[in-house]
């Protein structure tokens, strides 16, 4: 939908959001990114919710100095922005005042200028370094003073005494190649500090130089269990932003393919967490049963991990002839197969005590961090945006919103059993009467959105994913920002992990259910 | 019963008449070197290749089918593979201890092979504290894992050799008293004494009815946990510390800590048999003479490695059905539970002795 904003002026910006934050109860920022406005300076769009009303409002604060963009921090407003606003000032360059931790975050340390900058060289002033990434064990934070200076102040991250051990970027149970550097005491962790970007592909920058159907074949990658809901937000804020209404079968068929991805996406959640917990014989149950749903999206689209399903007005092809039938053959399995899972795992003692009360997070800090999805509804976050704001065909079909109240590993991973239940539901519903309808709307052969900025988000596999497009009326779009699902998970780790052990650090991570490819994209 | 020491008096005598006295003793004990560590070798792969298809099994998949008939070829392919791999030398490390720390777990698992009885008379150590031999020889083992895990200069293994430490040192005691049970019944310590006894009075597990039922079932934990195996590998718990104690070791000093894994393995499911379920002793049913008598022409070494590999299997089935315990976890589960109540079971064990109200 197109995005309506107020503008701020950076004087004002800490104080209107302090008033936001206190007096209309925005407690959620969805997501915060940085533009390059070109002679306007900079600018940073927050989208704030109030996860009581269900109010949202969106900000836009412009910097005009381009040598120097500062802007205050909202760091001390809502927790997440001091990871969004890390990302802002990797890409852009813009200073956040006040933040205690202004590192690069998916760049190396050493890295020379911003690169989503419009007028950024990154391959004239980055050769292909030889030697290894710095990490320094200091940040920095920057205030400005009365006159107009900024200062410097060094913030220690981990002091020399800290017995420090590097869990990743090669390591079994970060999922990829995810580090985290992990201060311990013992066997007790004192903290945790995500580093990250080793898979970061700069997806953002790269969209800005691509058609609108060239963009679509990067979503896939970033969150490979959550292919289809990726595109499907991409395609679903082109088709707003152009005013281009899809069938009613591509509503039924994309809504089937999400909720299918979302199977696939907790089972294998399952499995890796068993895996995790060394109990690798769930893990191969659980891969078994994937397998079924992979060939299901081999047969339709081609593809069975990256599937390139999603169009610009539809889907790529037409459902294959077997599809309905090999669907319901698959709910009674997957059935089956989950009675398995809580056989053989969830009632299993040693898997109880490893997961119940271990790394708790309250509703308010899941609200704060932004930890959409799976991991917020376990502290009891009403967040899913399929209940919240139904899109496509979920407004017809009737399933729970599977919520827990304790915050642990354990409700954690019954959110995502829960919901394996309720997907089949809601395919239960739709499988037998898919209405008939082109599968692909008429679209021009070059696809131009008209100006204006647009935010569309759906509810992926592991939260809120949302795609934020600044149009300039082209063939190509001029900003846009994926808001990443596991971003705010990977900043959560460090509260959700202090205090407990290393093993509760997999354990906790495993829950969680973060994609590394999403997070640096 | 096929009585073993016919062959070595008969290669004693032979080799005393060709050889003086103590060059025939230095040969007989080459020999028995040899055959040790083939038996060793051997019964750590066919435990491998057995891991691997039991493993496939429970996770309804085939396991190892390319090389050869049934995969049989496998682990001969992995051997090689392992011996050809060069051996790291990492800068940093305390060469010596990081070079030696294999060797001590690989001796302590050779020379507790040797207080097997594999049939009668075919037992290389056998003296009057067998059991208590037995017991601290294998935990010499623990030395060469924190020695792995310090001479590695390197976090993983270090957090790992601790955990093992705390883990394999706390276990020992229920491994301890249990056995104390054990002799409490047999009132002896030496391993054919107690095989013997079992021959003719039938086997302990059902000579000492409940209680040598609780204490076995505490020596399929705890022993598990001695061997670090699953649900107790923590001290390389993979999804954890990578790899654990032997993170830093590569070619055949890793082969040595992998081939220790599985011949503690086999060593554990063989005190098992020796202890609770006769050793080499055949089934025998009280009554049913027929029965017994034909049970006798079964060799013992069939039954000893018969019921060694049925110990073998329930430890898998240990493994790969739960998940890993946690370090305090096991801890707890050790000192709050196991331990006192292998105590508590040494007392009634006492009592049945001493009341005489064992079978």
């Amino acid at each position: 939908m197109n995005l309506q904003y107020t503008p701020v002026a950076p004087e004002a910006l800490h104080a209107e959001c302090l008033r936001l934050r206190e007096e209309e109860m925005m407690d959620f920022l969805v997501f915060l990114t940085g533009l390059d406005l070109g002679e306007e300076g900079f600018g940073v769009v927050y989208q704030l919710e109030s996860t009581q009303t269900g109010k949202q409002v969106n900000l836009r604060c412009v910097t005009p100095d381009r040598e120097r963009p500062v802007l205050p921090t909202v760091s001390d407003i809502w927790d997440i922005a001091n990871i969004y606003e890390r990302e802002a000032y990797d890409y852009l360059g813009i200073i956040f005042t006040g933040h205690p931790d202004m590192r690069r975050i998916f760049l190396r340390e050493d890295w020379v200028g911003h690169p989503l900058r419009k007028d950024d060289k990154p391959e004239e002033q980055n050769p292909l370094r030889m030697d290894n990434e710095p990490l320094s064990d200091t940040t920095w934070q920057y205030e400005l003073s009365q006159d107009g200076t900024l200062t410097k102040r060094e913030n220690v991250v981990f002091a020399p005494s800290d017995y420090v051990v590097n869990i990743g970027p090669q390591h079994p149970s970060t999922h990829g190649v995810l580090h985290f550097r992990v201060a311990i005491e013992g066997e007790t962790i004192r903290r945790v500090d995500p580093v990250l970007g080793y898979i970061h592909r700069g997806i953002e920058k790269m969209n800005e130089s691509m058609t609108y159907p060239q963009m679509l074949a990067l979503t896939d990658r970033m969150d490979y269990l959550g292919a289809m809901q990726n595109r499907h937000a991409l395609c679903k804020v082109i088709e707003e932003a152009m005013g281009v209404e899809v069938s009613d079968r591509v509503k039924v068929i994309r809504t089937i393919m999400d909720e299918l991805q979302r199977i696939d996406s907790h089972i294998l959640f399952f499995s890796c967490l068993a895996q995790d917990l060394g109990a690798t014989t769930a893990f191969i149950y659980g891969f078994r049963d994937r397998e079924k749903i992979l060939d299901i999206f081999e047969e339709t689209c081609g593809g069975r991990l990256i599937l390139n399903y999603n169009t610009i007005g539809g889907v790529m092809h037409d459902l294959h002839p077997n599809f309905v039938s090999r669907v319901k053959e698959f709910i009674p399995v997957m059935r089956k197969g989950l009675k398995e899972y809580h056989d053989l795992f969830t009632g299993n003692v040693i898997a109880r005590n490893r997961m119940e009360g271990v790394g708790i997070l309250t509703k308010e800090q899941v609200i704060a961090m932004g930890c959409t999805g799976g991991t917020g509804r376990a502290s009891g976050w009403h967040n899913d945006l399929r209940k919240l704001r139904p899109y496509d065909a979920y407004d017809r079909v009737e399933f729970d919103e599977i919520t827990f109240t304790k915050g642990d590993s354990f409700s954690r991973y019954m959110v995502r059993m829960d919901e394996i239940e309720q997907s089949l539901r809601i395919i239960e519903q739709l499988i037998d009467n898919i209405p008939e309808g082109p599968f692909q709307e008429k679209m021009k052969p070059i696809i131009k959105v008209p100006e204006g900025v647009y935010y569309s988000a759906v509810e992926g596999s592991r939260g809120q994913f949302g795609v934020y497009l600044e149009s300039r009326g082209d063939k190509s779009p001029y900003r846009v920002h994926y808001r990443s699902t596991g971003l705010p998970l990977v900043y959560a780790m460090n509260a959700a992990c202090r205090g407990n052990l290393i093993a509760d650090l997999v354990t906790i991570g495993g829950t969680f259910d973060y994609i590394v490819p999403d997070i640096d994209r | 019963m096929f009585d073993f020491t016919i062959i070595t008096n008969w290669l004693h005598t032979l080799l005393v008449g060709v050889l003086p006295e103590w060059a025939a003793v230095l040969t007989e004990s080459v020999l028995v070197a040899v055959v040790i560590i083939s038996l060793a070798a051997i019964f750590a792969m066919v435990l491998i290749y057995m891991e691997r298809k039991v493993c496939a099994f429970f996770q309804c998949r085939l396991g190892p089918n390319r090389v050869g008939k049934w995969g049989l070829l496998q682990l001969f392919a992995d051997v090689f593979k392992m011996l050809q791999k060069e051996i790291i030398k990492m800068r940093q490390t305390d060469r010596f201890l990081h070079d030696l720390a294999p060797f001590f777990v690989i001796t302590a698992s050779m020379i507790t092979i040797a207080c097997l009885p594999w049939n009668k008379g075919a037992q290389i150590l056998d003296f009057n504290i067998g059991v208590f031999f037995f017991l601290a020889v294998s935990s010499v083992s623990v030395v060469g894992i924190l020695l792995a895990g310090w001479g590695s200069n390197s976090k993983y293994p270090l957090i790992g050799a601790m955990r093992s430490g705390a883990q394999i040192i706390s276990y020992e005691i229920s491994i301890g008293i249990t056995m104390l049970t054990v002799i409490c019944l047999t009132g002896t310590m030496q391993i054919s004494e107690i095989v013997e006894q079992q021959y003719t009075e039938g086997w302990n597990i059902f000579r000492g009815h409940l209680p040598m039922v609780v204490a076995f079932l505490i020596y399929m934990i705890a022993g598990n946990a001695e061997c670090n195996r699953g649900p107790f590998d923590l001290p390389e718990s993979e999804s954890e510390l990578t790899a654990g104690y032997h993170t830093e070791y590569s070619g055949m000093h890793f082969g040595y800590f992998y081939l220790a894994e599985y011949m503690n393995l086999f060593i554990s499911a063989g005190l098992a048999t020796t202890v609770f379920l006769g050793g080499w002793a055949p089934l025998h049913i009280a009554g049913l003479d027929g029965f017994n008598h034909a049970m006798d022409y079964i060799p013992g070494v069939v039954w000893f490695v018969g019921k060694a590999l049925f110990v073998v299997f329930l430890f898998m089935w240990e493994r790969w059905t739960l998940p890993r315990l946690r370090i305090d976890h096991i801890l707890t589960l050790e000192w709050k539970y196991l331990m006192p109540i292998s105590l508590v079971n040494l007392v009634v064990m006492a009592l049945v002795v001493a009341f005489g109200i064992h079978f």
